[in-house]
């Protein structure tokens, strides 16, 4: 008894940090329709603060007062203003990549400004080792007491709050559509913003609150809270605060006493207490009811009110602007590649190869989302597969790198179609959560298997050799490379353009109405995983021959987020965007590779800030340019050929 | 067809015939626009206060975007549009809301994911527990479905229920001016006549109403006065008695554009231009 005690015990401060962070995350999604991913990153802002006030030697008081009750809401109320209230109709996807944006630049953007510097925590009320009293033979310590009484003298006030005042029910109808609680006099911004303010102080309560626990204050712990708040919300089906509560501690205290049980050392054990909420969130998401089966409708009935979107599909154009403009591409490509080539130092055709590789991978994501309008946050697991299967092959069979690439698509295809079935009953959101934890899961536990990942270690990957060439040299390498991009590439574009295609069109528009035009739309999500995992694990597999290694921190659920944050800010639409993606991030990663080292955070920064324009460019910042740029050029050309005939008559 | 209530004075003098029925809301050379696609060019018209107006029109003539654009759903472009006196052109949906003009868009405009009574709750914001209660008994009462699935969500209720819900949630309180679009889509012959008496009470007790309508021979029933839309521009605008039979000429029942054929009689404002849209 004493034993389990203990073990409870250290549990609690997680819960409750997980319940506060899940209550932010459900009412915001109560309230705006958006699963806010970037409280992680709040959170992790609000810690920070709150380390260096205490540093710099401000009273605990002021500084709580400074970093959470200050400048967490204003956050949140800033991100709801300037971003968050126009993607409130808007599909889950366009929810999310700015949310994922925000995860990946907020983290940056700190780091740039402060330094990387390590921040040991300060904590808030107690002193967080001294032993107040004892339970059932075990110390509770100021850590667990502070985090306790914090947070449920918080979480009563809200409760107050949303009873008295009516405020739930108004946020309930704000979210479904604003413009109708406007006809019911209700200020529907105000209420939005109001919502964000708080759920934005809470995220910031649990991150100074959980702080002290880890040895330094680091933005990975903080997108691990982030997780287990969602597994949390899911819990409380995005809806039921109670239950949401609830679920925090529960996950927070069984965590712990999993990891009290379990033997130490083994793979087991030191993967499952991170991923146990990840696979908590994995099993609810399926099974629980609410979240499950046909969603009612929930459009805005006065979404009529807002123009008309532009359409996705790029108008025709006049033969002679068509004809003009991939000329001009051709010699804009030329020089940048020989602009790349003088400007960017080091091995600048490896660094090219690198991007043209990535854009295999990432036209997985036009494959699966630009064309099926699914959600993936697994994209580099299933790359992963793809790379170790080809790693595996080669050390233990010898099996030429080609064969393994084949071999590593077909496996990656298989994981691809399994990851697909249990989404099948799942709207955007959970799709896009479950995919987040089968690869939160592939990382703790599963790539971590000698025979997957090849251990600590990791795995040495040859460079291949077809019909006795080698291709070991890097140009040789790259020229292989550019053969199967271009085949990738017309496979995708096929697909696109048949049947499939336009089935898949029709699924990314509207799944309900794709049914009924006698689509089989279980059947077509399945392929479409399929399809982009096979093309994801073959771009991972050329990646570890790139590499000539490769190890599980290469395909961590990280470059997931950030690969769908650059194809969606990029253009995910078309198979050109997702191989400027590919350019772009290598070469600017090259870039800032070579500047200090406090620069290193750019890169996020950069990509994580482009994606905010998704809710304004859902076909991608180049896509929009070249549009922009082509009406540009066609109205030139009518306006020189009216000049001619003009002059010629 | 039933003759109005009230025979309107002479048109010539019917302003100065009744000085005491301002306007309650003007509405002067309005346009508007989704985007690059122009929906009203120059509309103007008015509601005098304790009157019904019906604004009626072929399909596509721009009357829900009138609609909108008094409640604020849309930015007018241009124009002004003033309700009891003050210009509210650039006020926010709701700060109009609550200066008592109501707003009952088309189609099942009803809070999918609440309760039929969260629905109904919502738009009583503002009234006491007891006049609340009141108000909810009087919903009840005018739409007994509506009592026995009070508890139910209102994205569950059929299409005619969610109709009659949106129409509750602006009959329930007494207001200065309802501006109902479309009320009679998807309802049951019966359940129509029960909105129109609805209304003629309401009338009745004082609130004004702007009725939207396909529906012509309904609306021209319970309106005072007409207003002919087309192509985004006010064709006609007059008494009932005057013009309902010219509306009835250039609209017959059912038709979805204009019956414009040869034997109408040209008017002085000549044929509507079409609309410029990119």
């Amino acid at each position: 008894m004493s034993q389990f005690v203990s073990f409870v015990l250290p549990g609690i401060p997680y819960g409750c940090a997980y319940a506060l962070m899940a209550a932010g995350l459900v009412l915001t999604y109560q309230a705006s329709g958006v699963f806010n991913l970037a409280f992680g990153a709040q959170a992790f802002v609000s810690a920070v603060l709150f380390t260096i006030a205490v540093r710099a030697g401000w009273p605990g008081w002021i500084a709580f007062l400074v970093s959470v009750v200050l400048a967490a809401p204003l956050i949140g109320v800033l991100l709801e203003q300037v971003l968050f209230r126009f993607t409130r109709t808007a599909p889950p996807l366009v929810k999310l990549v700015p949310a994922l944006g925000l995860l990946i630049a907020i983290p940056s953007l700190v780091q740039l400004v402060i330094g990387t510097s390590a921040r040991v925590p300060s904590s808030l009320l107690l002193s967080p080792s001294e032993v107040y009293f004892h339970l059932a033979g075990s110390p509770v310590s100021g850590e667990e007491l502070s985090t306790t009484v914090v947070a449920v003298v918080v979480i009563i006030l809200l409760a107050l709050l949303l009873q008295s005042s009516g405020l739930g029910l108004r946020m309930r109808a704000v979210v479904e559509s604003p413009r109708m609680a406007e006809l019911a006099g209700i200020r529907s911004e105000r209420v939005s913003a109001f919502a964000w303010g708080i759920s934005s102080l809470f995220a910031g309560l649990a991150g100074v609150l959980l702080a002290p626990i880890y040895p330094q204050v680091n933005a990975a712990n903080f997108t691990a809270l982030l997780v287990a708040a969602v597994a949390a919300a899911a819990i409380g089906g995005f809806a039921s605060m109670p239950l949401t509560l609830l679920g925090g501690v529960v996950l927070g205290i069984v965590q712990e006493v999993i990891a009290g049980y379990l033997p130490s050392g083994s793979v087991l054990s030191s993967g499952l207490r991170p991923a146990f909420p990840f696979v908590v969130l994995a099993v609810v998401l399926v099974s629980r009811r609410s979240l499950r089966g046909a969603q009612p409708s929930l459009g805005d009935p006065l979404a009529g009110c807002d123009p008309p979107p532009p359409s996705l599909r790029p108008p025709a154009r006049m033969a002679e602007v068509a004809i003009g403009s991939r000329v001009f591409a051709g010699v804009l490509a030329a020089l940048l590649l020989v602009t790349a080539a003088v400007l960017v130092p080091g091995n600048w055709e490896f660094t090219l190869t690198q991007g043209l590789v990535l854009s295999v991978i990432f036209l997985s994501i036009t494959v699966l989302t630009g064309l099926g309008g699914q959600i993936s946050l697994c994209q580099a697991t299933f790359a992963g597969a793809g790379a170790f299967a080809v790693g595996q092959l080669a050390a233990h069979f010898g099996t030429p790198v080609l064969l393994g690439l084949l071999v590593g698509g077909g496996l990656a295809a298989g994981i691809g179609a399994l990851v697909a079935l249990p989404t099948l009953r799942l709207g955007g959101l959970s799709v896009g959560l479950l995919t987040l934890s089968f690869a939160l899961v592939a990382d703790n536990v599963l790539f971590l298997y000698s025979w997957s990942g090849g251990g600590g270690s990791g795995l040495s990957v040859p460079r291949p050799t077809v019909a006795g060439i080698s291709f070991a040299s890097s140009s040789a390498f790259f020229w292989l490379v550019v053969v199967l991009l271009a085949l990738v590439s017309l496979a995708v574009r096929l697909l696109g353009a048949g049947t499939t295609g336009q089935e898949l069109a029709a699924i990314r528009g509207s799944e309900i109405g794709a049914a009924s035009i006698g689509v089989n739309v279980n059947r077509l999500r399945v392929v479409a995983f399929t399809l982009s995992a096979a093309v994801a694990g073959v771009g991972g597999g050329l990646y570890a021959s790139l590499q000539q290694s490769v190890s599980p921190t290469d395909f961590n659920y990280q470059f997931s987020l950030v690969y769908v944050v650059v194809v969606a800010s990029i253009g995910i639409y078309t198979v050109a965007g997702a191989i400027e993606a590919g350019l772009a991030y290598t070469v600017l990663l090259q870039l800032i590779g070579n500047l200090p080292s406090r620069y290193s955070s750019l890169l996020g920064l950069v990509f994580g800030l482009v994606a905010l324009s998704y809710v304004r460019h859902p076909e991608g910042v180049v896509e929009y340019a070249r549009i922009w740029a082509l009406d540009r050029a066609e109205q030139l050309a009518r306006l020189l050929k009216r000049h001619e005939q003009a002059a010629g008559s | 067809m039933t003759a109005p209530r009230t025979l309107p004075p002479p048109a010539s003098d019917r302003r100065l015939a009744q000085p005491e029925r301002l306007p309650l809301l003007d509405v002067q050379g309005v346009e508007a626009a989704y985007g690059p696609y122009r929906a009203l060019f120059g509309v103007s018209f008015s509601v005098p206060a304790g009157s019904a107006v019906a604004l009626v029109g072929p399909n596509g003539a721009g009357k829900t975007t009138v609609a909108r654009v008094i409640s604020g759903l849309l930015r007018a472009s241009a124009g002004t549009i003033a309700f009891d006196g003050q210009e509210i052109t650039r006020w926010p949906a709701w700060r109009i809301a609550r200066a008592g003009l109501v707003h009952a868009p088309e189609g099942r405009s009803v809070f999918a994911s609440l309760s039929v009574e969260e629905n109904l709750v919502l738009a009583l914001k503002g009234v006491n527990h007891r006049a609340q209660a009141e108000a909810l008994e009087r919903a009840y009462g005018a739409f007994e479905h509506l009592a026995r699935r009070k508890d139910q969500q209102a994205g569950t209720l059929s299409g005619g229920e969610q109709r009659m819900l949106s129409l509750a949630k602006v009959l329930a309180l007494p207001r200065r001016l309802l501006v109902v679009d479309e009320v009679s889509l998807g309802l049951a012959p019966a359940v129509v006549d029960e909105v129109f008496d609805a209304m003629r009470q309401i009338l009745r007790a004082g609130t004004s109403i702007l009725v939207v309508e396909q529906h012509v021979e309904r609306a021209l029933a319970l309106a005072e006065r007409v207003v002919l839309l087309a192509h985004g521009r006010v064709l006609r605008e007059g008494p009932t008695a005057e013009i309902a039979p010219e509306v009835s000429r250039l609209l017959p029942t059912g038709a979805g554009t204009l019956n414009t054929s040869p034997a109408a009689p040209q008017q002085p404002g000549g044929e509507p231009d079409r609309p410029e849209a990119e």
